[in-house]
């Protein structure tokens, strides 16, 4: 008898905290979506055409937070396989070296980190320069484009991509590399049928890290981009806190919600369930 | 010479991934040390983007502006008691999620993950819409603190969880065994081994706490936190000091880290009886295990 309480006494704190503030809030949010009225007498009253309307006449963000956060996302997972790699089968007693690399970003304000490359990214900057000589630099210009908003993106969750792989990775028995080996494939074709498949959690997992909140976010948009790279985060953050629009940066917050639990939901069908589970990603 | 030629070709195309790796590990500490160059720049007018001089003026100055401390103050005072009190209800959460089979436990994972897939701009503009509805908190320290609390439980439980499955029952019972009580138990012997993850998981909710901007943005009423008064002095020009505490911090953290990986030794040393332990690798004790 005494067993079967103790779990909820131990999960109870926790669970009521989740519970008040974060489910129950979100029932606020959908409430306030559907809020009619002008500011300052906002009232209930199944006003769906919030969502209409601000579909209507956001949907050019949305479709942009979803491209910038897929394209930061691809990038993100072409840079970090291969430094997860070199972590897991090649870095020797590098390996904590190499880690402490990956997880350093973290130390530094994220607001900062996205500045400093504000300040690599300027017109004036040496980097600039080069990516301008090889054509790469359209005008000699990268900060204020769509691109720079992209690379910051890439560069701010890159991490949440390396850990992930790193620790499917690690996780390999080496010896069934030996074996496909043995067995006369040729590396890429190892690599191919034996070392990819089994980090394929790690690669789910990594790119929905990425993906969920590279979506969401406006600081990237913010610093580097100019207005017409904003994405939809920013315009949720400046109807809630200029504008006081509140309804429809609610129905907003909301559809954004959605549409990344369908997504999510679409690519774990394809990919498997366990890592966003957590079980796996442990 | 094509000999030399085609060994170094050769000698590039063996070790591609590692040169690829490195690269990319290189890409990863550009800004770290362009904040560090730039902390020693004496900018000619209000904004450090572009190189002018070197100076030590601001390291010497690093705690001379008011507004800057106070919100670096408020940052340090959130984050500390957002770490204590998600640490401690989310290692509670761990212990039962991990060791008790009970109804409900799907849905608690459930809820344990949800928030992390959640984008922060959701997750900050709910609480705002809840705070205004309720009306009953006012916008401010505290609403941070609900907030900051709300976003680390999930990362503690996570990383806390991810200990306490490789934990080896049979220590408790063979403590049970030789007398002690249940309490003593947990004290002199649970505790101990999982204290490295509850450190880890520590000193990631620090972490996720002292840089949350999104957020903290929507929750914060007038109060500001550190992320915040860089993002409202981005617009007038950011104090250099700004880089140098963003320093400061940063090598207290490095400091923290070797500190958690030290303590992560010791504690493997203590279970080392058991020959197949799984030796973790200390330095992402938090940042790994939470993803």
């Amino acid at each position: 008898m005494r067993r079967r309480v103790v779990p909820y006494f131990l999960l109870g704190p926790g669970a009521a905290w989740l519970l008040l503030f974060f489910v129950v809030p979100l029932y606020y949010l959908a409430e306030l979506s559907l809020n009619g009225g002008v500011f300052g007498s906002y009232e209930f009253d199944w006003h769906w055409a919030n969502y209409s309307d601000a579909l209507s006449l956001y949907d050019t963000q949305f479709v942009r937070s979803f491209e910038y956060a897929g394209l930061a996302t691809l990038f993100a997972l072409l840079l970090a396989y291969p430094l997860a790699y070199t972590i897991a089968f090649k870095a020797g007693r590098w390996r904590n070296i190499f880690l402490f690399a990956v997880v350093a970003p973290f130390f530094t304000t994220y607001l900062i980190r996205t500045l400093a490359w504000e300040t690599i990214l300027s017109d004036q900057s040496p980097v600039v320069k080069v990516l301008d000589t090889l054509g790469l630099a359209p005008e000699g210009h990268v900060l204020a484009t769509g691109g720079a908003v992209i690379a910051g993106l890439t560069y701010n969750f890159l991490p949440f991509m390396v850990l992930p792989i790193y620790a499917s990775l690690e996780r390999i028995d080496v010896r069934l590399i030996e074996a496909g080996k043995d067995l006369y494939a040729s590396a890429s074709q190892t690599f191919f049928r034996v070392t990819l498949p089994l980090s394929a959690p790690g690669v789910v997992a990594g790119t929905l890290l990425t993906f969920i909140p590279a979506s969401g976010d406006y600081v990237n948009a913010q610093f580097l981009g100019s207005a017409s790279n904003q994405m939809i985060g920013n315009v949720i953050q400046s109807l809630y806190l200029k504008q006081s629009d509140y309804p429809a940066a609610a129905a907003l917050s909301f559809v954004l919600m959605a549409a990344i639990l369908i997504l999510v939901l679409i690519y774990i069908r394809f990919a498997g369930s366990e890592a966003l589970m957590g079980e796996e990603a442990v | 010479m094509s000999g030399r030629g085609g060994g170094l070709w050769r000698w590039l195309r063996e070790h591609a991934v590692q040169i690829v790796g490195v690269l990319v590990v290189l890409y990863m500490l550009i800004p770290i040390v362009v904040i560090f160059a730039f902390s020693f720049n004496d900018p000619a007018g209000r904004y450090n983007f572009t190189w002018v001089g070197f100076t030590l003026d601001h390291w010497s100055n690093a705690f001379g502006i008011p507004e800057l401390n106070e919100a670096l103050l408020t940052s340090l005072k959130l984050a500390v008691l957002a770490t204590v009190i998600s640490t401690v209800i989310g290692t509670l959460m761990a212990m039962a999620l991990v060791r008790y089979e009970f109804f409900g436990r799907r849905a608690a994972n459930f809820l344990i993950v949800i928030p992390m897939a959640t984008p922060e701009v959701v997750m900050g503009s709910a609480l705002l819409s809840f705070f205004l509805i309720l009306g009953t908190f006012s916008l401010g320290f505290q609403t941070l603190l609900i907030a900051h609390v709300m976003f680390c439980i999930s990362f503690v439980v996570v990383v806390v969880r991810s200990r306490l499955i490789g934990f080896d029952r049979n220590l408790e019972e063979a403590a049970k065994d030789l007398g002690a009580s249940p309490f003593q138990t947990f004290r002199l012997v649970t505790l101990p081994l999982i204290m490295p993850g509850i450190f880890g998981a520590a000193m990631l909710a620090f972490a996720l706490s002292i840089d949350d901007f999104v957020i903290s943005n929507f929750n914060s009423g007038t109060t500001v936190t550190f992320p915040l008064y860089i993002f409202g002095a981005a617009q007038r020009g950011i104090p250099v000091e700004v880089n140098v505490i963003a320093m400061i911090l940063f090598f207290f953290t490095c400091a923290a880290m070797g500190f958690a990986t030290w303590q992560q030794r010791r504690a493997e040393k203590m279970t080392s009886v058991r020959p197949e332990q799984e030796v973790g690798v200390g330095v992402p004790a938090g940042a790994a295990a939470a993803t």
